[in-house]
């Protein structure tokens, strides 16, 4: 049992180890990437080649002149201190930067994600017990046809309808200026507020298919054995619903929810995009339009360590909630 | 009935039922008369495997109405995509350029552009349509790469097993880590891709690796059922073994989640070209999107409100046309429905759409 921690905590420390090195490698070793382009930017700026290696050393933490395992070297050291050097159109670290916009998506996307994973639990729920009805037919139609619409779709008719035809919401940014971040009741209300259309965004477009999956889990240990036995034995449909359905049919999609999370991430790059909410999604893109690689390397880096380490949760506590999972090891020849 | 064969093979399937729904299984079929130069046992071999693994999976999807809608609106896509191709080839429907029409014209004015301008004179239309062929190969191409390779890493996993499946595991459980927007994002922004094949192939570089996990998981089961072991006992080779045995029965569950992947292409896709990441060459929906949005004053005023809603709803048909197709088709991967659909077709009329009988199972 211990050992399939000691496993997955191995898995998760070489998982972020291969894709520092697949991001070292891009920067390095590809022909026309990131570093040959970026020297070519600087040629073009004007500046003399044997500057362009000292500069080129603080904005991607590689040394060029230097054999590669020693820039190999020189990449991860810096990275592991939280160096993720110097952005090229932004004045500020790339450090500085991620660490000024990431509570920002996180709070978006965090909260999004609840909200997901709440709605799907209850509505998908209703609809196992309800199987069959109008109720489900129609709410199984509105959740494949809310999943049809792409997050970014949405939320451009959101801003639309809401924001510049209605004018009742914020078209965009994370906060009104003038208002100073703090545990004041004017920011908290302020930042949900702009925060309001793309959590929606995201919990309409994703809810639908998550609870199509909880409604098939549900009908899935609604039709199992033990609940029958339960029945039968007299059980209240209250500690049957809570303590035997509800139970098995959350804990399939409990996995999937902190990898929701990490997914979203990835996904705030369009949408903060559309809400001009400077994320790390906006910054990501910003690096994008710019060429700007290293802030474009960095922020990629900590969406996958943030994918990463979320997964890694999941499947820790996945086994605490679930007893069965703890002979993991066994399990997994299967 | 009006629907006819199109690219994905779930497509051809329910063609197939179109056209033998009435009569009896042993007609001759189209992909067969293509083949008929080729020795008569190949024949019979293709004509069961059509019979177990096409005609029948496609007559239970094609009895659930999920399958039927979204085959329906898929057949309206590929059409503009033939109209598209045939248009620009014989011109009689040309591609979208500027000043063809009245600027900023409104939707339903005249019959040279049925759905309005732009602001710059082009047919809304015309670059709906236009957007189609490319969009449609881009799908497939993506839709092929990811179940292509899932399949290749889940059967290899876990039919071999041991450290070629360690392997093999742990490297998709690397790849599966990786996310895959941002990832796609870095790749376009470097090698800036131009042709569809190549960013559908692109927007799956890592999709395929939890499609090829649950893959695997099937084969562990499939391995273990007594034809699987008779042919090894016999000494069949392996591949023949992977083949013939394994990778017919798990055509179901490729075809649902290639439906899938088709549906994050779509997505992806129209994303990358909205931001502008991926280098626009042709028409797409999210290059309309993003003129509308931003150019058109679509925001302001409602006037503009039809250039944004033409992309709009061509993006959500082709997406909810594929997630029905998956929907409809995940009935097929039922064993207990398809086991039914073996004996007789009549009694998968009454189930309806519900794939679980709860009533049988329920006190």
């Amino acid at each position: 049992m211990s050992n399939y921690y000691v496993q997955r905590t191995i898995r998760a420390v070489l998982t972020i180890w291969v894709v520092i090195t697949v991001t070292f490698g891009m920067i390095r070793l590809l022909p026309g990437g990131p570093l040959v382009q970026l020297r070519a930017k600087l040629i073009r700026q004007g500046i003399s080649s044997s500057r362009i290696n000292a500069m080129l050393e603080t904005y991607q933490n590689v040394r060029p002149d230097q054999p590669i395992y020693i820039q190999y070297y020189d990449y991860i050291t810096s990275l592991l201190t939280g160096d993720l050097g110097k952005s090229f159109s932004d004045s500020r670290t790339v450090t500085a930067i991620i660490a000024d916009a990431l509570p920002w998506t996180v709070f978006i996307m965090v909260t999004a994600t609840i909200l997901i994973f709440v709605i799907a639990v209850v509505w998908g729920a209703l609809m196992a017990y309800n199987e069959g009805s109008t109720f489900d037919l129609f709410s199984s139609s509105a959740s494949i046809l809310f999943a049809s619409v792409p997050f970014y779709v949405l939320a451009i008719a959101l801003v639309v309808v809401f924001g510049y035809q209605l004018e009742l919401l914020p078209t965009g940014y994370r906060k009104s200026p003038g208002v100073e971040p703090g545990l004041s009741l004017t920011f908290v209300m302020d930042a949900l507020y702009h925060a309001l259309l793309p959590i929606v965004s995201m919990v309409v477009t994703g809810a639908g298919l998550q609870a199509l999956a909880m409604r098939g889990n549900s009908i899935q240990v609604l039709g199992a054995d033990f609940v029958r036995v339960a029945r039968l034995r007299g059980l209240s449909d209250r500690r049957i619903s809570v303590r035997y359905v509800a139970r098995n049919a959350i804990l399939p999609m409990y996995t999937g929810f902190l990898t929701l999370i990490g997914f979203n991430l990835g996904g705030s790059i369009i949408l903060e995009q559309v809400f001009h909410y400077t994320g790390i999604g906006f910054y990501m893109f910003q690096a994008l339009e710019n060429r700007d690689y290293p802030l474009m390397m960095g922020i990629f880096l900590v969406i996958t360590v943030a994918l990463v380490l979320a997964v890694y949760i999941a499947d820790l506590t996945y086994g605490l909630i679930d007893p069965r999972v703890k002979s993991g090891d066994a399990s997994e020849a299967y | 009935m009006q629907v006819k064969p199109t690219d994905s093979s779930s497509e051809s399937a329910s063609e197939s039922i179109v056209t033998d729904g009435s009569g009896s299984k042993t007609s001759s079929f189209s992909f067969e008369t293509s083949s008929s130069n080729i020795e008569v046992t190949w024949n019979e071999r293709l004509r069961d495997f059509y019979e177990e693994f096409i005609y029948k999976p496609g007559l239970v999807a094609w009895d659930d109405r999920r399958t039927r809608i979204g085959a329906a609106i898929m057949f309206v896509y590929v059409s503009m995509g033939v109209i598209a191709w045939l248009g620009a080839w014989l011109g009689f429907y040309p591609e979208p350029t500027t000043n063809q029409a009245e600027r900023g014209l409104q939707p339903f004015q005249t019959l040279d552009a049925p759905l309005g301008t732009t602001q710059s004179g082009e047919d809304v239309l015309a670059m709906a349509i236009h957007a189609t062929p490319e969009m449609l190969i881009m799908v497939t191409a993506g839709g092929i790469f990811a179940t292509g390779v899932a399949v290749l890493t889940g059967t290899l996993a876990g039919y071999k097993g041991g450290s070629v499946d360690r392997a093999v595991t742990s490297f998709s459980d690397v790849a599966m880590s990786i996310p895959g927007l941002p990832l796609i994002m870095v790749l376009a922004v470097v090698f800036r891709p131009r042709n569809p094949i190549l960013i559908g192939i692109l927007l799956t570089i890592n999709y395929w690796a939890g499609l090829g996990r649950s893959i695997r998981s099937q084969v562990l089961t499939l391995r273990e059922e007594p034809y699987v072991e008779a042919s090894r006992t016999m000494g069949v080779s392996t591949r023949r073994i992977l083949t013939k045995d394994i990778i017919p029965n798990l055509m179901p569950f490729v075809l649902v989640n290639f439906a899938n992947a088709a549906r994050y292409v779509v997505f992806a896709s129209v994303g990358l070209y909205y931001l502008g990441i991926l280098p626009s060459s042709v028409e797409n929906w999210g290059l309309q999107l993003e003129n509308a949005y931003t150019q058109a004053g679509a925001l302001v005023g409602t006037g503009a409100l039809y250039q944004l809603l033409v992309p709009m709803v061509s993006i959500m048909g082709i997406a909810l046309s594929l997630i029905l197709l998956a929907q409809g088709l995940d009935r097929v991967f039922n064993p207990r429905v398809r086991t039914r659909l073996a004996g007789e077709s009549e009694s998968v009329r009454s189930e309806e759409t519900e794939e679980s009988s709860k009533t049988e199972m329920m006190p």
